[in-house]
C-alpha cells in the first residue's frame, strides 16, 4: 500500500520534518528533570526552592497556568490536593459501572477520554481495584491528561456540576423539537374516527425533568403529552400465553379538569419479557464521538450508560462499536458479550473531537448489524449521540429515508440522546420512527439504569411492529372527544388497514397509554353548538338505540381496534375491545391521568379551566401506589418544581 | 553506555527513582516526540510547545508505565493523546481547532505562486479530517505498521487499513482537482 504513488509523496513530505530548535530541546529537558525531582519518583524528592518557570511562553495557557500554580503550591500541598482528589473520587465509586472490572483492565494501559475533569473512571477504577495511594490517584497510567485529574483539585467547580445559579435561564441552543399543536376536540358526526400509531419513546419526560431541574420550565414544544405517560411503569393486565402479544385495558372514568366530560383511559401491555427463553441479540453501538460530545453530560455518561447494559447481556450475545467524527471507524469487530474487559476497553477508548459524519456511520453500523445476524436472531444499533448531525449529511430526509429503507432488512435502530444544546430531537424523533425503534434521553446514570438495564428487554426485543390504534366513537354516547397527547403520531383514517404504512412498535413489556377526553351529547361541556339541521341524524341514532342496534344497558362508548404485525411479519392482524363504561379504576389509571395533566399544563393547554398545579400534585401523590423505585414521586417533586418556576 | 540500554529498562530504572537513566530517555526520544508532534499539528511552534508539555508530565506518567507494550507505542500514544489534548483545549477557546487549518487559510490568502512540496503537503493534510491525519501521521510520517498504528490509537488494524485506503481515495480526489486547475 505504501508503494503508492500519491502516499510517496505525501510521505517524502513528511518526512521533512524540520530539525528540532537546539534552544527548545535544551528548555524542554530541562523541564524534565524539574518535574523529575519533583515527582514521587526521584528518590531524593525535592527540597530545592521552588525553579522558575519564566522560561514558558505566555501563551502556553491554561496548561502551563495549572502547572504553574501546582509548582507554587509546592510538594505538601500538591498532596494535599491531590489527596482531595482521591476523596472526590471516592465520592463517585457509587455511580461507576465498572465496579466488576476484571483485572485485566488495569494491566492494559488504556487511553481514557479526557474530558476536562469530567472522566470519572480512571480514579475511582484505580481505588476500587487495589488500593492506590493518592500520588497514583493523581497519575493516570495511560498517560493521558494530567490536567483532567488535576482541573477539580485546582477549581471543583469546573466538575461539571454547574451551580444551580448558572443554570436559571434556559440556555441558548440549538435544539428542535418535533411537535404539533395540540389535538382539536373533534365532533364525533363530523369525524367519529380517530386514528394514531402507538409510540414508546420517553424522550420527553427526561427533556422535561433536565429542564426542570436546570431551573427553567421546559419549552412547550418539547413537552409530548404521551412521552410522559410512557415513562413510567404501570402495572396493566398482561397477556395471557398463546394470545396476542399484547392486551388491551379501557377504563372510562370521571376527568379530574371538567365535571361535564369523562377520560377514556386505552392502556395495552405488551407481553412480559421471557428472560430466560430471549433470543441471542446483536448490538451494534453507533457511538458520535464529534467534538461536541466532549461534555460531561455526553460521552463520559454515555460510557457508563453502556457500560452498565453489557451486565444484563448474555454470553451467546454480541457487541459491535463504531464510532463516528470526522470518518467512521470500526472501534470494536463484532465480539461475544462474554468478553466483557475487551468491550470495555474499547468504549473507554472513545474519545471526543472532530465533526459529525452521521450518515457514513449509519451506513457502517448496517452493514455491521447484518453481517452478524443469524436466523432467529435480533440485531438492534442503538445509535448514542448529542444529535448533531451537522456535517456529513446534507440532506436529513435522504438519511431518514436510508432508514426506513434499511427497516426491510430486520435491523432495528433506536436512538439514545445525550446533553443538551444541539440535540436535534427533530431528527432523532424522526429516525427513530423511520428505524422501528425507540428514542430516549438519557440525562442522568440513574436514567441510563431505567432505559437500558431495568427495561432492556423492552427496549431492545420487539413484540410486535406497526402498531396502530383507531377508535371509532358512538355518536349517541359520545359528541365530542379528543385525544390527550400523540400528535406527532396521527394517522388518516385509511391508513389503519394499509400495511404499506409504517407505525410504532412494541417492545417486550412495554406498556402504551392513550387518553381521550369525551363528552357525552346534551352534557353542558359540549363546546360545539348542535347543528340546526344536524337532528334528523340523531333521531336516526335514537332509532338504531331503541331497536336493540345499540346495546343500552351497556351503551358503548365507542370501538376500539388496534392493527399490529408480529416481528418481520408484512400482514397485520387486528384485535377489536368495545369501550364501555362501568369497570374499576385502577391507581395506574388516575395516575396516568395526573401525568397527562401534567403534561398539558407545561403545554399551556386551554382544556383544563381552573384545574391547576394543586390539583395535579393532589391527583399524583394520592395515586402514587408502591412505587418501587421512586419514578413517581419523583414527578410528584419536578410537578411542585414548575408551580414554582411557573409563578 | 546508556545509550545502548533498551529504552524499555531505561524507563523501568526511571520509575524506580533513575536519574540518569531518565535523561538519558528523554534525551534519546526529544526529537522523536517534536517530530510526531509537528507532524500531528503541521506547527513548529505547537510542536515545540507539545514536546516540552510532554518531557515536563513525562515522569508523572512514567509511574503507569508497566512495560507491557514496546516504549516507543506508549509513548506515540502520550504523544498523540498530549495533541488530542491540546486540540479540544484550542477547540474549547473557540480557536481554530488544528494547526493545518491555521496554515491552510494562510496559505490560501497568500495563494503563491510557489507550490512547493511543503504547500502541497500543508494542503494535503489540511484537506484530511483529523482522524485521518493521525492515521498517516504515524504509518507514513512514522513509519509504523498499521498493527502498531493500531495499538497506538487503540483501533483495529482493519480500521487503520480502511483509514489508509480511505486517505488514498481522497489524496486521489485531490490530485484529479490539480489537474482540472
Amino acid at each position: 500500500m505504501t508503494r503508492d504513488p500519491d502516499f510517496e509523496k505525501l510521505k517524502a513530505a513528511l518526512k521533512a520534518a524540520p530539525a528540532s530548535d537546539p534552544a527548545a530541546k535544551v528548555a524542554a529537558l530541562a523541564r524534565a528533570m524539574d518535574a523529575y525531582e519533583d515527582s514521587a519518583l526521584s528518590g531524593q524528592g525535592s527540597n530545592d526552592p521552588p525553579r522558575s518557570t519564566a522560561d514558558r511562553q505566555p501563551k502556553a495557557g491554561f496548561a502551563s497556568g495549572v502547572r504553574k500554580m501546582l509548582n507554587a503550591l509546592k510538594l505538601k500541598p500538591v498532596l494535599a490536593a491531590t489527596t482531595s482528589a482521591a476523596a472526590l473520587a471516592v465520592g463517585l465509586i457509587v455511580f461507576l459501572p465498572q465496579s466488576e472490572a476484571p483485572p485485566e483492565r488495569l494491566a492494559a494501559p488504556t487511553p481514557v477520554a479526557p474530558a476536562p475533569a469530567a472522566a470519572p473512571e480512571p480514579a475511582p477504577e484505580a481505588i476500587m481495584t487495589r488500593k492506590a495511594t493518592p500520588a497514583e490517584v493523581a497519575a493516570p497510567q495511560d498517560g493521558v491528561a494530567d490536567l483532567a485529574m488535576e482541573a477539580p483539585v485546582v477549581e471543583p467547580s469546573l466538575s461539571g456540576l454547574p451551580a444551580p445559579d448558572q443554570r436559571a435561564l434556559p440556555p441558548e441552543s440549538a435544539e428542535q423539537f418535533a411537535n404539533a399543536d395540540a389535538n382539536p376536540v373533534q365532533v364525533t358526526r363530523d369525524a367519529p374516527v380517530s386514528t394514531f400509531s402507538v409510540d414508546v419513546d420517553t424522550a420527553s419526560y427526561a427533556f422535561v425533568r433536565d429542564s426542570l431541574m436546570g431551573g427553567y420550565l421546559p419549552d412547550p414544544e418539547a413537552v409530548r403529552v404521551e412521552e410522559m405517560l410512557n415513562y413510567f411503569p404501570f402495572a396493566y393486565p398482561a397477556p395471557d400465553v398463546g394470545e396476542a402479544p399484547f392486551r388491551p385495558t379501557v377504563t372510562v372514568m370521571p376527568t379530574p379538569w371538567n365535571a361535564g366530560t369523562r377520560l377514556v383511559h386505552i392502556a395495552l401491555q405488551g407481553r412480559l419479557p421471557e428472560i430466560e427463553a430471549r433470543p441471542p441479540l446483536n448490538l451494534v453501538f453507533l457511538i458520535d464521538t464529534s467534538g461536541s460530545m466532549d461534555d460531561p453530560n455526553k460521552l463520559p455518561l454515555l460510557k457508563q450508560s453502556l457500560a452498565l447494559m453489557l451486565g444484563e447481556l448474555r454470553p451467546a450475545d454480541q457487541v459491535a462499536i463504531v464510532a463516528y467524527a470526522g470518518s467512521a471507524g470500526e472501534v470494536l469487530p463484532p465480539t461475544p458479550a462474554s468478553e466483557r474487559a475487551t468491550i470495555l476497553a474499547a468504549l473507554n477508548r472513545l474519545d471526543a473531537g472532530g465533526s459529525t459524519a452521521g450518515a457514513e456511520g449509519l451506513t457502517l453500523a448496517y452493514r455491521l448489524a447484518e453481517s452478524m445476524t443469524a436466523a432467529g436472531e435480533v440485531s438492534r444499533i442503538l445509535l448514542a449521540t448529542d444529535g448533531d448531525f451537522n456535517v456529513g449529511i446534507d440532506d436529513p430526509e435522504g438519511l431518514e429515508a436510508f432508514v426506513a429503507r434499511k427497516r426491510s432488512t430486520g435491523v432495528y435502530l433506536s436512538v439514545l440522546g445525550f446533553g443538551r444544546g444541539t440535540l436535534d430531537d427533530a431528527v432523532m424523533q424522526s429516525l427513530a420512527q423511520n428505524g422501528n425503534g425507540t428514542a430516549a434521553y438519557i440525562d442522568t446514570l440513574q436514567e441510563a439504569r431505567k432505559v437500558l438495564v431495568d427495561q432492556l428487554t423492552g427496549v431492545l426485543f420487539p413484540i410486535a411492529d406497526d402498531v396502530k390504534i383507531q377508535v371509532e366513537w358512538n355518536p349517541a354516547q359520545v359528541a365530542e372527544y379528543r385525544l390527550i397527547g400523540y400528535e406527532t403520531r396521527a394517522l388518516r383514517r385509511e391508513d389503519f388497514n394499509n400495511d404499506a404504512v409504517d407505525a410504532g412498535d412494541i417492545g417486550a413489556g412495554h406498556a402504551v397509554t392513550a387518553l381521550y377526553e369525551v363528552t357525552a351529547p346534551g352534557s353542558p361541556a359540549l363546546l360545539h353548538d348542535p347543528l340546526r339541521y344536524g337532528a334528523v341524524v340523531a333521531d336516526a341514532m335514537a332509532d338504531a338505540a331503541a331497536t336493540g342496534a345499540i346495546a343500552e344497558d351497556a351503551p358503548e362508548l365507542g370501538f376500539l381496534r388496534l392493527r399490529y404485525k408480529a416481528p418481520r411479519e408484512t400482514v397485520s392482524a387486528l384485535i377489536e375491545v368495545p369501550i364501555v363504561a362501568g369497570t374499576e379504576v385502577t391507581q395506574d389509571a388516575r395516575f396516568a391521568t395526573a401525568i397527562a395533566g401534567f403534561g398539558q399544563l407545561l403545554r399551556g393547554s386551554v382544556y383544563l379551566g381552573d384545574w391547576g398545579w394543586d390539583q395535579a400534585i393532589d391527583l399524583a401523590e394520592a395515586n402514587r401506589g408502591e412505587d418501587r423505585f421512586g419514578y413517581r414521586i419523583e414527578a410528584v417533586n419536578l410537578m411542585r418544581l414548575a408551580q414554582s418556576l411557573a409563578r | 553506555m546508556l545509550m545502548e540500554t533498551p529504552d524499555e529498562n531505561l524507563a523501568l530504572a526511571a520509575a524506580s527513582g533513575d536519574r540518569a537513566a531518565f535523561a538519558a530517555l528523554v534525551t534519546r526520544h526529544y526529537d522523536r516526540i517534536f517530530a510526531l508532534g509537528w507532524r500531528l499539528t503541521g506547527n513548529k511552534a505547537e510542536a515545540e510547545d507539545l514536546a516540552q508539555d510532554i518531557c515536563a508530565a513525562l515522569p508523572h506518567r512514567l509511574r503507569g508505565w508497566r512495560a507491557e507494550a514496546r516504549f516507543t507505542t506508549w509513548l506515540y500514544r502520550v504523544v498523540v493523546n498530549a495533541a488530542h489534548d491540546a486540540r479540544r483545549r484550542a477547540a474549547v477557546r473557540n480557536r481554530a481547532a488544528d494547526g493545518w487549518g491555521d496554515r491552510e487559510i494562510a496559505r490560501q490568502d497568500a495563494m503563491a505562486e510557489d507550490r512547493a512540496a511543503q504547500d502541497w503537503l500543508m494542503a494535503a493534510m489540511a484537506q484530511l479530517p483529523v482522524e485521518l491525519r493521525d492515521t498517516v501521521a504515524l504509518v507514513l510520517g512514522e513509519e509504523l505498521t498499521q498493527a502498531e498504528a493500531g495499538l497506538v490509537l487503540g483501533l483495529s488494524e482493519g480500521t487503520i487499513a480502511w483509514r489508509m485506503s480511505e486517505v488514498k481515495k481522497r489524496l486521489r480526489a485531490m490530485a484529479a482537482e490539480e489537474a482540472k486547475a
